[in-house]
């Protein structure tokens, strides 16, 4: 009986150990992981080979072909959750109004629910929007925060890059750049 | 600069005195002294104040914004109020690690002046273990962490002013939590002393069992304060939010509960030896694992504030260390303690505390699967989910009703073995109890049968719980404690089930209604404050009784770094908060008017104080016949 009793407790305590080290193991390539996010922008060029899902239609598509066709693109970085992004929806509704823009909007850790309300309160300046769940996607592009601002040429690369809410003069460079 | 040097030294000698202290413990162990030296408590004493200086220098640096120092720099501003600047001292990566070894160091202390009674061997060893904790945290303080570091050229600004975090209650927030959430320290290294020291027994319960309330005590009430921010400054009107940060708050003031109930039997029978030191391991464990999670950027929260993988590595590495240890201890004096002499009947107050033990261990593990499996996911699937409140809704609401009907009849059992009873008044109680739950359910008009059983089941509990008041045995603590959250749970549940809201855009001089209320915008006004632009709604609101209140919601534009914050409007009464923000649309004509009836708000916070102050009579209870 002890030594039964022994052998119980010694395979209870090498469970418990495997558990233990095995947590240690995943929580260290956690760890480790969140250096895969950094930017992936080589020589002002974005990287555009990965999937990304249709805000309204929930269609994956490979961002590749949302680039084409046009000879500026703007990629609007919001969430409904985001104070700022209120201050500069009226400017992007006037980029819109104004230029020859491809207007794609990346919807950042947010609610379908509540991007969508956000859409109708403060008007829809997007021709393509794009669900950020992760917030990995907004990395990729090499993006600080909510919201953030980038024109990119047909060659995809980054023309300009806004951090923050887009102001006036920021809107009067974009139409200068883009009018040309 | 002369000052955050000084603290940045006392950390230093801080770290010898630790060493010192471990060394000397482990020399006066092996000498088989008997004679507790009172240089260990002198040593206990300096290094106590070593830390205590260095935090005051810190506090000081922030005081006279000495941008000389990275952390001040980082995280304070001239134009922030004096009271900010001192909150801003520890709300910070740095130096809310050096608050840690405060409280890690004070209530070593604490525990050698209460502790003077006890066995010379106990003290000694539960010295040991602990200065080992002690060390590994100055190492992280000073290696990775330090918030001493200089800057040149010193600027003259500083960067921290994130409006959010300038709030009263989230000031005093911190130190409060990590009083329970640090305290838990010693319960863990007193339980392994007392493995080695043969120590676990009526006495060792008594003595331990001061230092498990008194965590527990502060880890509510820090819980709470984090709570009341939550519900008035981030304007969602919700007070948790299952967010990986609450969650690992919650998590060892689960075990704290568990193991609260376990000390008291252990006090009373000497059973459940094994388990209550299991729960004491498992509570600090779960309190570094927090620290983990939070201080090492591995989840994806607003909370999260360093993103330093050497720091997550450190601390995860000496939480293994940790673990590892204490399981070493167990295994190896597990049976020279452990034999269980006493028998346990089905019907008795033990196997009441044992069944509880069982669900808060339960809702334990629903929380921290919760909140680690999305990391495991991610790691070994590299799929992404997030887990939201009806993950935690599914898994802890139907065991809930059990968990309170054993929570009702158990404070009535008795130690050993109970006749139990099934009379006239049972009858009669839970006839009331049924009415009770029929009346509420009919009152606010949702016919569900599930919520109906929820409230049958914790209006059991309240009455249950007040009818112990009749007792002439009375225990006052768990009464008040058991009371307290019986309240808590019929609160929250009528809060989220009868919340009424409205959302409206509207401009000054219109009008909403709401639940018979007219809700009237009068005006706006626009004031520049010092680092802000105030926007503030006026609402009159008209009750049924057509009695007039007022609300003031506000919109902060700040300029740098610019950012707009909402500040709530809410007015409280007995029966219901009345909540309201405002947020600027396009059109400046326009606001977005968010309008909210929160039912029994108040009553979540009154009983959380009153769980507490359960906590409180049990501290200053003497030696009374214990009963929980």
């Amino acid at each position: 009986m002890q030594f039964l009793e022994k052998i119980k407790r010694s395979i209870f305590s090498l469970i418990i150990l495997i558990l233990l080290i095995l947590s240690f193991f995943v929580f260290k390539s956690a760890l480790q992981k969140e250096k895969i996010y950094s930017p992936k922008i080589i020589d002002n060029q974005i990287f555009t080979d990965f999937e990304v899902i249709d805000l309204i239609e929930e269609k994956k598509i490979n961002f590749d072909e949302v680039l084409f066709g046009k000879n500026f693109y703007l990629i609007n970085i919001w969430s409904s959750w985001c104070e700022p992004c209120k201050l500069e929806s009226d400017k992007l509704l006037e980029l819109k109004n104004d230029t020859p823009i491809m207007m794609i909007g990346i919807n950042y850790k947010d609610k379908k629910k509540n991007a969508l309300n956000f859409l109708k309160l403060y008007g829809d300046p997007f021709d393509k929007i794009f669900i950020d769940k992760q917030g990995t996607i907004s990395i990729n592009f090499g993006a600080y925060g909510v919201p953030e601002t980038f024109l990119i040429s047909d060659e995809n690369k980054v023309l300009k890059k806004y951090i923050g809410p887009l102001n006036d003069d920021d809107v009067f460079e974009i139409k200068k750049i883009t009018n040309n | 600069m002369i000052i955050s040097q000084l603290g940045y030294y006392s950390l230093i000698f801080g770290l010898l005195t630790s060493v010192l202290i471990f060394f000397n413990s482990s020399i006066q162990l092996k000498k088989g002294n008997s004679v507790f030296l009172d240089k260990t408590t002198g040593l206990i004493g300096f290094q106590f104040f070593f830390v205590f200086i260095s935090f005051l220098s810190l506090i000081y640096s922030f005081i006279i914004s000495d941008f000389s120092n990275e952390t001040v720099y980082n995280n304070s501003h001239t134009t922030k109020p004096l009271f900010y600047k001192i909150t801003g001292t520890w709300g910070n990566h740095e130096g809310s690690l050096l608050l840690w070894l405060l409280v890690l160091t004070g209530v070593l202390l604490g525990f050698i002046f209460k502790s003077k009674n006890e066995p010379y061997k106990y003290r000694q060893l539960t010295i040991l273990f602990h200065q080992i904790i002690v060390i590994g945290f100055f190492v992280f303080v000073l290696k990775t962490s330090n918030p001493f570091n200089e800057i040149f050229p010193v600027a003259t600004e500083g960067l921290g002013l994130n409006p959010i975090l300038q709030d009263p209650a989230l000031g005093i927030h911190p130190p409060i939590l990590y009083l329970g959430y640090v305290g838990t320290s010693i319960i863990f290294s007193a339980a392994l002393a007392s493995m080695i020291s043969s120590y676990v027994n009526k006495s060792w319960a008594k003595e331990i069992k001061f230092w498990i309330l008194f965590s527990w005590i502060f880890l509510t009430g820090g819980i709470l304060l984090g709570s009341i921010w939550a519900y008035y400054e981030l304007g969602w009107g919700g007070f948790w939010f299952w967010d990986p940060v609450e969650n690992v708050s919650l998590m060892p003031w689960l075990s704290l509960t568990a193991l609260l109930h376990c000390i008291v039997t252990l006090e009373k029978r000497e059973i459940f030896k094994n388990w209550t030191v299991v729960l004491c391991i498992i509570t600090f464990a779960l309190s570094i694992a927090g620290t983990f999670l939070v201080r090492s950027g591995i989840l994806n929260s607003v909370h999260t504030f360093a993103n330093d993988p050497s720091r997550g590595i450190y601390i995860l590495t000496f939480l293994l260390v940790l673990v590892l240890l204490s399981l070493v201890v167990f295994v190896i004096y597990e049976n020279k303690n452990f034999v269980q002499k006493s028998e346990i009947f089905a019907l008795s107050k033990e196997t009441s505390i044992l069944i509880n033990n069982w669900f808060i261990l339960y809702f334990l593990s629903v929380v921290l699967i919760g909140t680690i499996f999305p990391i495991f996911l991610d790691v070994i699937l590299d799929e992404q989910i997030s887990v939201g409140p009806p993950f935690y809704n599914k898994l802890i609401l139907p065991f809930l009703v059990p968990f309170v009907l054993f929570m009702s009849i158990g404070p009535s059992m008795k130690w050993i073995k109970t006749n139990f009873k099934i009379g006239v008044k049972s009858f009669f109680f839970v006839m009331f109890t049924l009415i009770l739950s029929f009346i509420t359910i009919y009152y606010i008009g949702k016919k569900n049968i599930f919520l109906l059983i929820l409230f049958i089941g914790f209006f059991y509990l309240l009455l249950k719980s007040l009818d112990q008041l009749r007792h002439k045995n009375k225990n006052l603590a768990q009464v008040l404690s058991h009371t307290g959250f019986s309240l808590l749970l019929i609160s929250i549940l009528l809060n989220s089930i009868s919340t009424n809201e409205i959302i409206k855009n509207i401009q000054v001089g219109e009008s909403f209604i709401l639940k018979n209320e007219k809700i009237i915008f009068q005006k706006i006004v626009i004031e520049k404050e010092k680092n802000y632009e105030s926007i503030t709604g006026f609402f009159e609101i008209f009750d049924e009784t057509n009695k007039a209140i007022n609300l003031y919601p506000e919109i902060r534009i700040y300029n740098e770094p610019e950012m707009a914050t909402s500040e709530a409007s809410i007015k409280t009464t007995l029966l219901k908060d009345r909540f309201i923000t405002i947020n600027i649309i396009k059109d400046q004509n326009f606001f977005n008017v968010r309008y909210q009836h929160k039912p029994f708000m108040i009553w979540i916070w009154i009983s959380t104080l009153i769980i507490m102050l359960g906590g409180l009579f049990a501290i200053f209870r003497k030696n009374k016949k214990i009963n929980i």
